[in-house]
């Protein structure tokens, strides 16, 4: 698995998206003033947090909610243990799947041969719990100027009473500077 | 002395017009763009662009950001740094040197000083004779188109500076703040500053007092706006020698299960904000060969804006091979910055090697001997993956997979396999593809 480096950009009118930058809050934990208190090894502040944000407010006529959670690799080098991040994700599913009707979208990195067992463990244990996989990878020929890579979709039915198998969908695609295209197998812009 | 970069686009390898090689900096400008000396602004993105202080380097990477792999026995990665901290001097930007292995104020006597324009115009003769040979040059069809590389610099851009590595900068009023990280005090207070400094991690305290040090700094001196009024803006280039290595009291280097692992990790994610939130742009170099644990290495990647790699050919066996007789190692560009766009400037050379002369230190575009068989056979655009499972084959093995791999591709017509040779005890994996038409897709066929 590569990169997937497909953002979304969501409107920020009307306080639809609520940011929190990790990045920049870090700066006042580590230079702040206040003591803190022992430091806890789960990832309940956050939880806390993201409930916050996306409990419904009254007056309000949002219709669902969407909670993106960009590059959970990186709590596992704070120093987050893995179990630690699956209970977050755990707890998220539940508030935002089950009680608000919402999504999840993660974004995780992994490497074929990686060393990083911590952050496969992750991926492979998020993987069997999604509904749909949006796998980004570089093509197995290499580097290539035309299609810098292939996008599987995987749409997990299996986890569906019925038990049909996964579907899987392929594409390649070449990202632009704002923009990516998309395109079937062997169907580059270059190619044609 | 503040030279200012030229505003016009210069048409690196990649042949685009964009602001190739120069590179990026701190938060996005807006208004404040061009107004600092030795950036130049990057219209499409916002950002300052600042160089590494090698033009080769700056074509190859396109952008800035943080990271540098040190190299087996630190002699080039140290280079890199040095040119990266006297870029700054030159452009007037003031430094942050931290450094746990030497003295930061000897390695700012020694930071090399620029060429004078006598000197570089005898390079630029070198490299002009360099390229009409190459033009007349009658070599296979396949080799025209593929990429050349632009070699050392374009002698039509004024603000280019090469750095001689004999003349060092003269005592100038170098505007500087070190940090040097003495051991033995530092093992007296680590009970005292853990309890203080960091209640929330257990970062090393080697690093959260440099992260200390560098915040004081940024904040002191306004690097992140918060004294506006106060002096002209300018950037602050932050060099940081050997992080993880075991002078910072760091023991990645030594176990493969470190006590502290997340100490050097958290330590980049702050400082990652840190220069987010400044004018700053930092050059880190690490000793990635000792650091045993990879998913360390991996994670630190990931932390990164710019990853590069420096595979130097002291003492392995590519130093007595004649096809790298030129050239002291190969750098591996492991990961380029994407800030504020899809996707940034990609170079399409990938096999880069430096080379260290008389005077500069150069990167240059070299085939690897192991490619360089199916690059006559394939086209441009395509790069191979050879693994071998038994190293203790010689290139024999090699040329015989490749006769075979061209046998086979001739015979299917370019299909879209996957072969797995079984050669004597050992075997090789190939994998080859065909954008166009991977319909003759095949499994597993042992020969």
């Amino acid at each position: 698995m590569g990169r997937s480096p497909l953002k979304w950009w969501l409107k920020t009118e009307r306080g639809q998206l609520v940011f929190l930058e990790g990045l920049g809050s870090c700066l006042d934990v580590v230079f702040g003033q206040e003591q803190r208190e022992e430091d806890v090894s789960d990832l309940r502040a956050l939880f806390t947090f993201v409930q916050a944000a996306l409990a419904p407010v009254d007056g309000d006529a949002w219709q669902g909610r969407v909670l993106l959670l960009d590059e959970l690799g990186v709590l596992l080098s704070l120093g987050a243990a893995p179990v630690a991040v699956l209970d977050f994700v755990h707890y998220c599913r539940v508030a935002v799947c089950s009680r608000l009707q919402g999504n999840i979208v993660v974004l995780v990195h992994s490497n074929e041969d990686s060393g990083d067992k911590e952050n496969e463990l992750l991926v492979t244990a998020l993987s069997h719990h999604s509904d749909l996989i949006l796998w980004a990878e570089g093509l197995a020929t290499g580097f290539c100027k035309d299609v810098h890579g292939q996008l599987k979709i995987i749409r997990r039915t299996s986890l569906r009473p019925g038990g049909e198998r996964d579907s899987l969908q392929l594409y390649q695609y070449k990202i632009q500077e704002r923009n990516v295209a998309f395109f079937a197998r062997g169907m580059s812009a270059a190619v044609l | 002395m503040a030279a200012r970069a030229g505003g016009e686009a210069v048409p690196a390898a990649r042949g685009r017009g964009g602001a190739p090689s120069f590179q990026r900096k701190g938060p996005p400008g807006g208004s404040r763009l061009a107004a600092i000396a030795g950036t130049r602004p990057a219209v499409r993105h916002g950002q300052l662009l600042l160089s590494t202080g090698l033009p080769s380097l700056d074509s190859v990477l396109g952008w800035c950001g943080a990271g540098s792999e040190e190299d087996k026995y630190g002699v080039y990665s140290h280079l890199l740094f040095k040119y990266f901290l006297a870029e700054g001097v030159v452009c007037g930007h003031d430094l942050f040197v931290a450094s746990a292995k030497e003295l930061p104020t000897s390695i700012l006597k020694e930071l090399p000083a620029p060429l004078l324009d006598n000197c570089r115009n005898e390079v630029g003769e070198e490299a002009a004779a360099v390229k009409s040979e190459d033009d007349s040059m009658q070599i296979a069809w396949r080799y025209q188109n593929l990429p050349k590389m632009e070699v050392n610099f374009d002698i039509s851009l004024v603000s280019v500076r090469i750095f001689s590595l004999y003349v060092t900068l003269s005592a100038r009023k170098l505007k500087f703040c070190v940090f040097f990280l003495n051991i033995a005090i530092s093992s007296i207070l680590k009970c005292v500053v853990k309890h203080f400094l960091l209640a929330n991690s257990n970062m090393n305290c080697g690093y959260a007092r440099l992260l200390q040090s560098i915040q004081k700094i940024i904040y002191q001196e306004g690097f992140d706006g918060s004294h506006p009024q106060k002096k002209q803006k300018n950037i602050l280039r932050i060099g940081i020698q050997s992080l993880g290595s075991m002078l910072w009291d760091d023991d990645i280097c030594c176990t493969e299960n470190p006590e502290n692992a997340h100490s050097i990790t958290k330590f980049l994610y702050v400082l990652r904000g840190l220069l987010r939130k400044s004018l700053s742009a930092c050059i880190i170099t690490v000793p990635a060969h000792l650091i045993q644990n990879k998913a360390i290495m991996e994670r630190v990647t990931n932390l990164s804006d710019v990853v590069v790699g420096l595979e130097s050919f002291i003492g392995s066996e590519r130093e007595t091979n004649p096809l790298y007789k030129d050239y002291h190692g190969l750098i591996h560009v492991r990961q380029i910055p994407r800030l504020n766009c899809l996707i940034c400037d990609v170079s399409d050379t990938k096999d880069l090697a430096f080379r260290l002369k008389r005077k500069q230190f150069t990167i240059e575009w070299v085939q690897d001997n192991y490619l360089r068989q199916e690059r006559n056979i394939y086209p441009p655009g395509f790069s191979y993956l050879l693994k071998q499972k038994d190293s203790a084959w010689g290139e024999g093995s090699l040329q015989h997979s490749t006769f075979l791999m061209s046998f086979l591709a001739k015979g299917m017509g370019f299909p879209f396999f996957q072969l797995k040779l079984l050669l004597k005890e050992g075997f090789v994996l190939i994998k080859t593809g065909m954008l166009r038409d991977d319909s003759l897709r095949c499994s597993h066929t042992a020969v």
